[in-house]
């Protein structure tokens, strides 16, 4: 084989490498799943048992701090705080979870179809996608709610709709580099059909992009319903909710700064967590780091 | 011709159209592949060389039919490609199979290998039987069958385009075209995969269709050989002939271009070699 020996050097060696080990947890995962669980935890166990009953006025002192029997204290309406916190954590996670629901389920889709399919159909679906871009998100909310009336759904779904480009475009521009790849032209001579290669190839591949992304948008929903609450625009009074809890305690802030102070931490928290959370998931879901 | 032949072009062109330039001129017009004719028989092993942009790719996709001509006919084991749209090609996906130049993009790094290797066999609607099948492919190309659960980024360059070789056997196919399949390789593993796109082609009966850049490799492999320039075929002969005898000068000076072990042992510098590999690969 003298002819093969002249051959220039191309690429550079590639050592075989270990065969698959379990995958390592990484910090953010440990950290943001830790948060996350907290929070579910939290909102679980306010359907079983409240320290005291949920939205309540009770028979004791306004504007308490902590104390042995009311853990977080009370607001200005004789409430216990822990007991809002618990019941408000479902309001979260319920807003977030159908808004990052009703934003991925459309956005993922839309953002591959128009990845591949190069033409006008691609075009239109991404230039509708630029105005509801540039449209923001809490103003729609706000129209939502003028026009259907403020509640937690009308404010959920407002959310997730604002949050349909976010998805789309992040899913479009993956899926764009996968469909560039020698493997899907590998899947069409295989005999794949575009669906199929929509399902096999590019979605996990743009999953941990999507992953990401789902754990932004769910901090960034948690932060908006939280907005429209506390401009009396999301969560009604008598339900339970942490932006509404702000909301109710900006004008004692000075007075009782606990108030606000408590479902604020809540909120960041809980913000931090779902981004962490997020991180670590992309890393931990990438096969290429196992073993590593 | 009594036997039909397993590739056959008529004619064909495949023009690109630029990006425009400017509003009032008309859109530039590339002619990646102009008036190519070129008959494969059933069993041959032809190789397709020429520099890059010289259109040889395009050749390549229009034969596997992931591609149109402008103009022209394309016909794989006498039935037509260039004029189907890609739901009735099934046929052309069990026929003929791909193995790819790079060893790190042409393989999904989400699938594990079994999936991969099964991709054509569960794209044409097998169900059953897959699990041996990938095992038999796998030991066919001399990887072991638990490599059949892990990841392509756990193997190297040359096990990638085995894994690639193995997936391009799942359907029992009777062409195999490769495109420029060791041009991404180490020196030290191209005779190993070569041998390997050799021995499958002898033990599988396959008619081969071998792209590449590099007449040196294309030797090694090929019993006739087509260099294409600008598009179009500018000679086409049995390997030892053309070696022997180019006619074309364009053939001569790839020839030129070619360093080789005897030329190394005459004397010839590492400088004089790189020079060779700048002047070739430019």
């Amino acid at each position: 084989m003298s002819d093969i020996q002249g051959l220039p050097a191309v690429a550079a060696t590639r050592p075989a490498e270990a065969p698959g080990r379990r995958r390592p947890l990484n910090p953010s995962l440990l950290i943001g799943g830790t948060i996350v669980a907290a929070i579910v935890l939290l909102a679980l166990v306010s359907y079983v048992w409240t320290p005291w009953p949920p939205m309540r006025v009770l028979p004791t002192e306004p504007y308490q701090t902590p104390n042995a029997e009311h853990w977080l204290g009370t607001d200005k309406l004789r409430r216990d705080v822990f007991t809002q916190i618990l019941v408000g954590a479902r309001t979260t996670l319920f807003v977030g979870l159908v808004a990052v629901g009703v934003a991925a389920v459309v956005g993922v889709p839309l953002g591959i179809l128009a990845a591949m399919t190069p033409g006008w159909l691609g075009q239109l679906v991404m230039r509708t996608n630029d105005v509801l871009l540039a449209f923001p998100a809490l103003l729609l909310a706000i129209m939502f709610a003028a026009l259907y009336g403020g509640s937690t759904r009308v404010a959920m779904i407002a959310i997730g709709i604002a949050t349909i480009p976010a998805f789309a475009r992040i899913t479009r521009s993956g899926a764009l580099s996968v469909m560039a790849s020698e493997y899907v032209v590998a899947a069409r001579a295989a005999g794949r059909s575009p669906l199929g290669i929509a399902w096999r190839h590019v979605l996990p591949n743009v999953a941990g992009l999507v992953i990401v992304q789902a754990s932004v948008s769910f901090a960034i929903a948690i932060l908006a319903e939280a907005a429209l609450a506390y401009l009396g625009l999301g969560t009604p009074t008598g339900q339970a909710s942490w932006g509404r809890m702000l909301f109710e305690a900006q004008t004692t802030l000075r007075a009782a700064p606990h108030l606000a102070l408590i479902p604020g931490g809540a909120i960041a928290l809980s913000v931090l967590g779902f981004n962490l959370f997020g991180d670590g998931l992309r890393d931990w879901l990438d096969p290429k780091l196992e073993g590593r | 011709m009594s036997e039909t032949p397993s590739v056959e072009l008529r004619n064909v062109t495949r023009d690109f159209r630029r990006r425009r330039t400017s509003l009032t001129s008309p859109a530039p017009v590339v002619r990646a592949v102009d008036d190519v004719s070129l008959t494969v028989a059933r069993g041959e092993r032809i190789g397709i060389v020429g520099e890059s942009g010289s259109g040889k790719s395009t050749l390549l996709r229009l034969i596997c039919g992931l591609d149109r001509p402008t103009s022209g006919e394309v016909y794989v084991e006498g039935r037509p490609v260039h004029d189907q749209p890609p739901w009735r090609l099934g046929w052309l996906r069990a026929t003929l199979q791909l193995v790819f130049q790079d060893p790190m993009s042409s393989l999904d790094p989400r699938m594990r290998v079994r999936d991969i290797v099964a991709e054509p066999l569960v794209a044409q609607g097998r169900r059953s039987g897959n699990r041996e099948r990938v095992v038999e492919l796998l030991e066919r190309v001399g990887l072991s069958a638990e490599a059949a659960d892990r990841y392509p980024h756990q193997f190297s360059g040359g096990q990638r385009q085995r894994i690639s070789v193995a997936r391009a056997l799942a359907p029992d196919p009777d062409i195999l075209v490769a495109d420029e399949p060791v041009s991404a390789l180490d020196v030290s593993v191209r005779a190993q995969v070569l041998n390997l796109i050799d021995e499958v082609v002898e033990g599988f009966d396959l008619t081969l269709v071998f792209v590449s850049h590099d007449l040196s490799v294309v030797r090694h492999v090929c019993d006739r050989v087509a260099v294409m320039r600008r598009g179009q075929l500018v000679e086409v002969a049995p390997t030892e002939q053309l070696f022997a005898a180019p006619e074309h000068p364009y053939t001569r000076s790839l020839l030129a271009a070619v360093p080789d072990l005897q030329q190394a042992l005459a004397g010839r510098t590492a400088e004089d070699l790189a020079a060779g590999v700048a002047r070739r690969e430019r």
